[in-house]
Formats: C-alpha cells, sequence, structure tokens
C-alpha cells in the first residue's frame, strides 16, 4: 500500500521548513452518508515529528480537522541528510509513518 | 418555418416556399468546427489580452493574481497527487484476463490524453478518455468505473499527468456524425437551463475573471485541459463529467445521467475549442 503521508523538509541555515500532507478521511462522526447513516468517527488523534530521536512537533488533532490536513512548521538544529520521522495515530488504532531525509 | 406562417395560398405557392425554407437553413447553420474555434479563441485572446495564450488552461489562476499565489504554493504540495499515485497503480495492475490499461491505448496510454475526446468512426460515437477507459474495462471482461469519481479520476489524473504540456490535437473529422455530435456538444454549450437560466456559456464565456460569490469564474477556453481535477469544494478528485454534472445544478438545473452521450459531445466541443494549449490536468480547483 501507498505511503499515506508526503513530506518535505529543507533546512537553510539553522531553520528547516517542514511541510507534510496526510491522506485521511478524517470523518467527525457527525456527517451522514447519502443513506442517511452517520459515518462513524474516524480522525487522527496525534502526528509526531521525530529528528534524531527527539520529537520536534507534537499536534493533538480532532474531529474538528479537514480530511488530508495539511500542515506546515519550523524547527532549528537539524542540518542537511538528517532523517525526519513523521507518525501519526488515528482514533481507531490505525498508524503510519515514514521518514524524510531533510534537503 | 417560414411557410407555416404565409397566408393560406395555392397548395404550390406553400410547397415552394417550405423547399426555400429548407435550403437557406441547411447554409446558414453549415458546421465549421474551424472557423467556430478561431472565433472562439479570438475572442479570448482579445478579451485577455495580457493572459498569456498557454495560460488559459490554469482557469481561474490565470486571472486573479491573489489566487494565482495560494495555488503556486498549493503546487509545491498538489493535492491530487494521492490520485496520481493510485491512477498508476490502478493502471498498471493487469485484469483478470492478464491485459492492461497499456494494451487499449496507442503508445501503452502514456501521453496520449491530448487526442482525447475523438469521434471513432467504428462506434460512430465520440470517445472521451473516460469512455474509452471504461470501454476498455468492459471489454476485459471487467466492470466499469464510476464516471464521476474515484478510480476513474485516478485514472485519468495519471494519464492527464503523463501528458502535461501536449498540446491538445482534437479532430472533427468531415463525417456527418463527428459534425452532428460536435454540433449537439455546442448547442448544449450554449442553451440555457436550469432556475437561474444559465448556459455554460453564461459563466464560462461572458463572464470569465468576474467573481460569482466566492469563485472566480474560469474562462471555457481551455477549461477541459485541466481535468480531471481536485476540488477543495468536493474535498476531493473529479472528472469532467463531475464538472458537468455540477455546474448543471450550480444552475438549479436538473444534470445528465454521468454516462449521457451529451456530456461526452461538449467534452468534444470545449476540447475542440482548446486545440493548441497545452494538458495542464490533473488540476487543483478551490
Amino acid at each position: 500500500m501507498p505511503s499515506t503521508i508526503r513530506v518535505r523538509a529543507t533546512a537553510s541555515g539553522d531553520q528547516t521548513d517542514v511541510q507534510s500532507l496526510i491522506q485521511h478521511p478524517m470523518d467527525s462522526g457527525y456527517v451522514k452518508d447519502a443513506k442517511g447513516e452517520l459515518i462513524p468517527p474516524h480522525y487522527i488523534e496525534t502526528v509526531t515529528f521525530e529528528h534524531d530521536g527527539k520529537v520536534v512537533l507534537t499536534a493533538f488533532w480532532g474531529p474538528a480537522v479537514s480530511k488530508d490536513p495539511y500542515l506546515k512548521f519550523k524547527f532549528s538544529g537539524a542540518k542537511k541528510g538528517d532523517e525526519l520521522k513523521v507518525t501519526w495515530t488515528d482514533n481507531l488504532g490505525k498508524t503510519d509513518s515514514s521518514v524524510a531525509k531533510i534537503g | 418555418m417560414s411557410a407555416r406562417h404565409a397566408p393560406a395560398a395555392g397548395l404550390a405557392l406553400v410547397l415552394g416556399l417550405a423547399v426555400c425554407g429548407i435550403a437557406g437553413a441547411r447554409a446558414a447553420d453549415a458546421v465549421d468546427p474551424k472557423a467556430d474555434m478561431k472565433a472562439f479563441q479570438a475572442y479570448f485572446y482579445e478579451k485577455f489580452p495580457n493572459v498569456k495564450h498557454e495560460d488559459f488552461v490554469n482557469g481561474p489562476y490565470s486571472m486573479d493574481e491573489g489566487m494565482r499565489k495560494q495555488w503556486e504554493e498549493k503546487e509545491e504540495f498538489p493535492p491530487y497527487d494521492f490520485a496520481v499515485e493510485k491512477g498508476k497503480e490502478l493502471f498498471e495492475t493487469p485484469f483478470k484476463n492478464g491485459k492492461t490499461f497499456a494494451d487499449c491505448f496507442e503508445n501503452g496510454g502514456i501521453g496520449v490524453r491530448q487526442t482525447y475526446p475523438r469521434f471513432d468512426a467504428k462506434l460512430g460515437e465520440v470517445v472521451t478518455l473516460e469512455y474509452a477507459v471504461n470501454r476498455c474495462l468492459t471489454e476485459n471482461g471487467e466492470t466499469p468505473y464510476s464516471y464521476v469519481k474515484d478510480d476513474m479520476a485516478a485514472v485519468t489524473a495519471y494519464m492527464a499527468f503523463t501528458s502535461r504540456g501536449k498540446p491538445f490535437a482534437i479532430t472533427v473529422p468531415d463525417d456527418p456524425r463527428a459534425l452532428a455530435a460536435y454540433e449537439a456538444g455546442k448547442q448544449y454549450f450554449y442553451t440555457r437551463r436550469g432556475q437561474l437560466n444559465f448556459s455554460c456559456a453564461s459563466c464560462h464565456v461572458q463572464n470569465p475573471g468576474r467573481r460569482i460569490r466566492a469563485e472566480v469564474l474560469a474562462p471555457a477556453l481551455g477549461i477541459t485541459a485541466a481535468l480531471p481535477i481536485y476540488r477543495s469544494e468536493w474535498g476531493g478528485m473529479g472528472t469532467a463529467t463531475r464538472r458537468y454534472m455540477s455546474c448543471n445544478s450550480q444552475v438549479r438545473g436538473t444534470p445528465l445521467a454521468p454516462d449521457d452521450p451529451l456530456y461526452r459531445d461538449v467534452d468534444y466541443f470545449l476540447s475542440f475549442m482548446s486545440n493548441g494549449l497545452p494538458i495542464s490536468g490533473p488540476g487543483a480547483r478551490p
């Protein structure tokens, strides 16, 4: 199965810009389908970004975050060639992770 | 016909008028797609002298500076990316009989999007890319895809992606059936419908670049080059058929069935009008 995560991280000087896109339905649990039945809640609860074994960002998400969420942030202390690991976990216990090289 | 309104005169006179009427109508209605295309393109180039010709395929972004900036940033991380990847996978996965999509298309289906829709003389009808994909599936004993989204959007997104930058090369052969299909598409495009009494042209020919509520209208010229699209409004991908159906319901009309031949004819007309403009699909729209 193809990865649900896209990450791009670029370092310039001490600062690293990170952009990520995660493919996820992010169903809130309040929306009905075409038959009028509720679509059960299915959303990402946590996303973590790790650099060199250290968590640089943790996001606590919930049902209000939209489908296929996009996230952009900056952090310092990384250099080109380092690895950045992204992991998400949803309310059904599903998880996916991906490792990107900082360019 | 004028004969119907003629006062009760001799039968010979009425017949004579009727014959004249038919002959006159035929000359005035002569279908000339090439002349139509020239006039159509000239209209847009004149209306928007500052828009580069090949930029029309980028729809509202060619018309609005602010939207363009947002789009450029979005393109760094395009929302259709997942669909292209899924499309590639579907495209390369063999059917139950061992064949793949590549066996149904010229050049293995890579870089051919700009030649669709086309008129198929054997079938006697217009074959759009979506129609070709579903014919390929049924001929190989597979279940055809939905015409509006999901797998269809993914496969056509991948095929468009491999054809990016190639200029539309649509032909209308000198075949009465092809000309009739072209004419039907053109008629559909210019016919007003729905509670709002809008034709496709009301928005996309008369008012491109202007706002309709929060949206900036895309020009009809080059509009099919960007399909299929990821629309944020839909929260997902949609095909050309989905685009036409949602246009129909936005003017509070009743959309046709997704497999209606008229949608294929409209696609044929619009793509012919965009001849020479580069494929930019899959696109991303608000």
